[in-house]
């Protein structure tokens, strides 16, 4: 494929990548910009062109070692759920933008630290970005079919430009917003895309290898089996293998964390920890994929590509082979995708760290603090651009240098172990207390030391004389065993220094509010202790600078209205300095934004005592104010239901006035006729007979009083529950007779017919007294309300489970249906309490409801009846 | 209208017949009715000069009965009493706001009762 036909390609892919991140960008709000999916894959980018090709080479030379570096992840997956989740929580809460701001925070923002981490992760991975160079460059030379490839310098290297147009790419997308913990969707969307085409495509020339140039696996295998060192090739090694294994996976178990690309993919571009959930099982899934035709595409490259090549290169060279350009470019774009995304997302987060960690707080923060806002937001755009670009071209030097001796596989692990000597300080800080700053810095240096001399001074060295390795354990590789030393003597380092220093109050503050970081989610800037003196004014002049003075005045006032602080208040407290802090942590880096806060306030040293009382007060306060709130809460719902509870007392009030008012005016009515009948009386000239039905009335309106009276007391007895019952098993069916004598004179006087279906022989549990005084009343109703000769009362008897129901029925005028729920109350009210009722369903309803419910039965009207009453009632079955 | 004409509307049969021969003694035309409904019947046929009404009766109450009578042109002149046991302060408010000319609770004074319609009707 000629040159121009291969740059073509390269660089309509990159536009369609620009093309791709301004788009998102552009709608950064879409639902499908922020999901679990797009989170996942970009966690992809820890498959880089080493994967992408390494892999193939090792396995084809030295067998399945290279799985280790994926074994790592897919261990450290799990434990994410807890760990990354803490970690995420602890970076939104702080406004962290890199590994370097989490590590330097975490021991009191402390500026020295934050530039050896930041160092420490340049080391390890400019080498890293070369190695992604390189690949680009080899694999380019071998689809080109010019024959002048080897570039003359590095005006015709089309690798050179292709680095620079990554680094516009990165400075463009990278650098929108000041805020370095802000998002980049744009650029994230890109490298879940790049996820996507570098596994399609590398499973793609995988089947290519496996099924179309063999014949399925088994094919394969039989072929392969037959080459000499294939035992080799397919076996694990023995114990001693066994040691290389686990360095390996712990190494790349620190990798996934420590890694800058990865902390910013997994951390600083984290929306919404749940996305954590998906991602620990498809991340793993998308690592197997990945892995799945590795030994494969190895074995093939061995049988069919000679010795001569590099084995790197297998999975595009084999199809190649076959003349399938096509699928080659596909291959080649697969890599190329692979290594953008890496080069893309180390950049980034390492310009932030260059800046933030090393460049603002060393040397530039007195410029800042003079500029403007505007100028101040382009400074630090401007550098982080620089950052950007040197980074690219220190990286493509590193390529041109040095490289060309060493293999993909080797690079990425001498990085691998660069970046594991963070592990120290990074662990230990999320659950130990005790580790210090200074602990935190002497592990590192003493890491770093330990790696150049048993890993870098060798490579150096081993051009002079070969196979030179020191401190070398024989049977580890030189990775390993560097890996091995390092560690050791950065751990041991850091716990010791910890156990024999202490940190000041600053230190102990953060690593109170890293390691017991649930207890002061909520507390927020409360968890934060300062002790000083500070301007509000001057804070606020600070931040101008940064923020602008919108945004400040904006983050100013939701701070107030928070903790409920006056606009006018003048002296600023330990919240205020630590909500500034993290806001210009976001922009410069949490070292700066501490010196710059100092010195704008008069901080007093704290003893580590107080830090340490303060800070339980505050969480007893924030807990007690939980407790409090919970107490008001319970007052306020006691509150509700004594307004119910004397609600309803008043409506019983209202109800007992209205009662009395009924049955005074009921008093009153006999009374008043007694009254105007005795006064006519003393007319001497009435007639005799006249004179006899005054005397007659009076008589008849004093009996109706005295019933009435008798009512109303009775009335009072079964409602406060004095009457006293002598309830036992008693056969209804007398009863009910009993109760026909006693109106069956006055029946038979009116001709009505009093008819009783004996059916069954019942025993009911009641008062036979009081229920008879229940079927009197019904009778008596019926009676009153049915025709002279014509009226009929059916008594009924019906056995239902646990009671015995007793209906009367008449054929009278019936009970209106408006009235069928109030003929129970006692003086029931229609709608308009100056209707009257019919005469005698008064007080008798009242009661019998009373007996009733007192032998816990019911009584109801039934409101299905076309013609006539029907009232029923029941009470409990008898033994 | 005849101002010795007199409608008692009650339904307490017999209240109203002490009234009734209290009435005709002092020779009154008297004529009863039971409830609102019957009360607004006769009245609009024998335009009575007093009457005498209870306020909780069957069917329609005594206000309502009163707001009717009021509305009767030909009722204009007519002199209304209530005849109430509704003691209350408020039921004796209402009523007079409603264009009672008296209001006289129960029991009563039979003598107060004729005294009063007989001075109303002067």
């Amino acid at each position: 494929m000629p040159n121009y036909a291969l740059i073509l390609v390269i660089v309509s892919y990159l536009a369609l990548l620009f093309a791709l991140a301004y788009y998102v960008e552009r709608r950064a709000k879409r639902k499908w910009v922020n999901n679990p999916y797009i989170y996942m894959l970009s966690l992809g980018v820890y498959c880089t062109a080493w994967t992408y090709y390494g892999s193939v080479g090792i396995a084809s030379q030295s067998g399945v070692s290279f799985l280790g570096i994926y074994l790592g992840p897919v261990i450290a997956m799990p434990l994410w759920i807890l760990l990354m989740r803490k970690i995420i929580r602890i970076s939104k809460q702080h406004k962290i933008s890199s590994i370097a701001d989490f590590i330097s925070l975490r021991y009191g923002n402390n500026r020295l630290l934050g530039a050896f981490v930041t160092i420490t992760c340049l080391l390890g991975v400019i080498p890293y970005i070369a190695l992604q160079l390189k690949a680009v460059s080899e694999t380019f030379s071998l689809l080109s079919s010019d024959n002048s490839f080897a570039a003359a310098g590095i005006l015709d290297d089309t690798t050179f430009y292709i680095a620079i147009l990554i680094a516009v790419f990165v400075a463009f997308f990278g650098t929108r917003s000041t805020d370095a913990s802000q998002s980049r969707k744009g650029i994230m969307a890109t490298v879940a895309v790049e996820s996507v085409l570098k596994l399609v495509f590398f499973l793609t020339a995988g089947v290519f290898v496996v099924y179309f140039q063999f014949d399925g696996t088994t094919d394969l295998y039989t072929r392969a089996s037959q080459t000499p060192n294939f035992q080799q090739l397919t076996s694990f090694g023995g114990l001693e293998n066994g040691f290389n294994w686990l360095f390996t996976i712990g190494l790349s178990f620190f990798a996934i964390f420590l890694l800058p690309r990865q902390f910013h993919v997994a951390v600083v571009e984290n929306q919404n920890e749940k996305h954590l959930a998906k991602a620990i099982w498809l991340f793993p899934l998308y690592l197997l994929l990945f892995n799945l035709f590795v030994i494969f595409i190895a074995w093939a490259g061995n049988l069919k590509l000679p010795g001569s090549v590099n084995p790197d290169y297998y999975s595009l060279l084999l199809p190649l082979q076959e003349g399938k350009l096509s699928l080659s470019l596909l291959v080649f774009i697969g890599g190329f995708s692979a290594v953008i995304s890496m080069i893309v997302v180390s950049t980034l987060a390492l310009s932030t760290m260059v800046s933030n960690n090393i460049v603002i707080p060393y040397g530039f923060l007195k410029k800042l603090v003079e500029g403007n806002p505007e100028e101040n937001a382009n400074n630090i755009k401007t550098i982080r651009r620089i950052a950007i670009v040197l980074l690219i071209m220190i990286a493509y030097f590193f390529y041109i240098r040095f490289s060309l001796q060493l293999s993909l596989f080797s690079i990425g692990l001498i990085s691998f172990v660069i970046i594991a000597q963070l592990a120290p300080s990074f662990f230990f800080g999320l659950f130990w207390k005790r580790g210090t700053a200074k602990a935190a810095k002497i592990g590192i240096a003493v890491g770093l030391l330990i790696v150049g001399y048993t890993l870098i001074l060798p490579i150096v060295v081993n051009a002079i004389s070969p196979d030179a390795q020191l401190l070398g354990i024989s049977y580890l590789t030189p990775e390993s065993n560097a890996f091995l030393w390092s560690i050791s003597g950065n751990a041991l380092a850091f716990v010791g220094f910890s156990l024999m220093t202490k940190g000041n109050y600053r230190e102990r503050n953060y690593a109170e509010m890293f390691v017991n970081n649930e207890n002061y989610e909520n507390l927020q800037e409360g968890a934060f202790i300062w002790k000083g003196e500070a301007y509000v004014a001057d804070i606020k002049r600070l931040l101008n600078r940064f923020l602008g003075e919108v945004r400040t005045n904006r983050a100013l006032s939701i701070f107030n209205r928070k903790y409920n602080i006056s606009e006018t208040e003048e002296k600023a407290d330990a919240r205020l300095i630590n909500f500034s802090e993290k806001l210009l942590t976001g922009t410069i880096g949490s070292a700066s934004a501490k010196i710059l806060l100092a010195s704008v306030s008069k901080e007093k040293p704290i003893s580590l005592v107080e830090v340490l009382s303060i800070l339980e007060e505050n969480k007893e306060t924030k807990a007690n104010n939980k407790l409090l709130l919970e107490k008001s809460r319970e007052l306020s719902a006691m509150a509700t239901q004594l307004r119910l509870a004397n609600e309803e007392l008043r409506q019983q009030d209202q109800l007992k006035d209205e009662f009395l008012d009924t049955v005074a005016h009921e008093l009153k009515t006999p009374i008043t006729s007694i009254k105007a009948a005795s006064e006519v009386l003393e007319d001497g000239e009435m007639p005799t007979d006249l004179r006899q039905q005054f005397l007659e009335n009076i008589s008849k309106d004093t009996d109706r009083l005295s019933k009435l009276i008798h009512n109303i007391l009775d009335l009072e007895k079964l409602s406060s529950q004095r009457a006293a019952l002598d309830i036992r098993s008693r056969k209804i069916n007398a009863t009910i007779i009993k109760a026909i004598k006693g109106i069956e004179q006055i029946a038979a006087k009116k001709g009505v017919r009093v008819e009783f279906v004996e059916s069954k022989f019942l025993e009911g549990l009641y008062d036979e007294d009081r229920i008879l005084q229940v079927l009197t009343n019904l009778l008596s109703n019926s009676l009153k309300f049915t025709e002279e000769a014509k009226g009929i009362i059916r008594i009924l008897l019906e056995e239902k489970e646990a009671e015995i129901a007793v209906a009367v029925e008449d054929n009278g005028r019936g009970i209106p249906s408006e009235d069928h729920n109030y003929i129970f109350e006692k003086f029931y009210q229609s709608k308009n309490q100056n209707i009257k009722k019919p005469q005698g369903s008064g007080f008798g309803l009242a009661i019998c409801k009373k007996i009733i419910e007192s032998h816990q039965g019911d009584i109801w009207a039934d409101k299905n009846r076309e013609q006539g009453a029907r009232l029923v009632f029941t009470i409990p079955k008898g033994k | 209208m005849s101002e010795k004409k007199i409608l008692i509307v009650d339904d307490e049969p017999n209240i109203v017949m002490s009234l009734e021969y209290a009435f005709k003694k002092r020779s009154f035309q008297v004529f009863i009715a039971r409830d609102g409904t019957e009360a607004l019947e006769i009245a609009g046929r024998e335009l009575p000069g007093v009457i005498l009404l209870d306020i909780m009766m069957p069917k329609m109450d005594g206000y309502e009965t009163l707001k009717q009578i009021r509305g009767n042109e030909r009722l204009k002149k007519t002199k209304v009493i209530f005849l109430s046991a509704k003691s209350k302060l408020t039921d004796i408010e209402k009523g007079l706001n409603m264009g009672i000319d008296r209001y006289i609770t129960k029991p009563f004074s039979i003598k107060k009762v004729v005294g009063t319609v007989e001075e109303m009707i002067k």
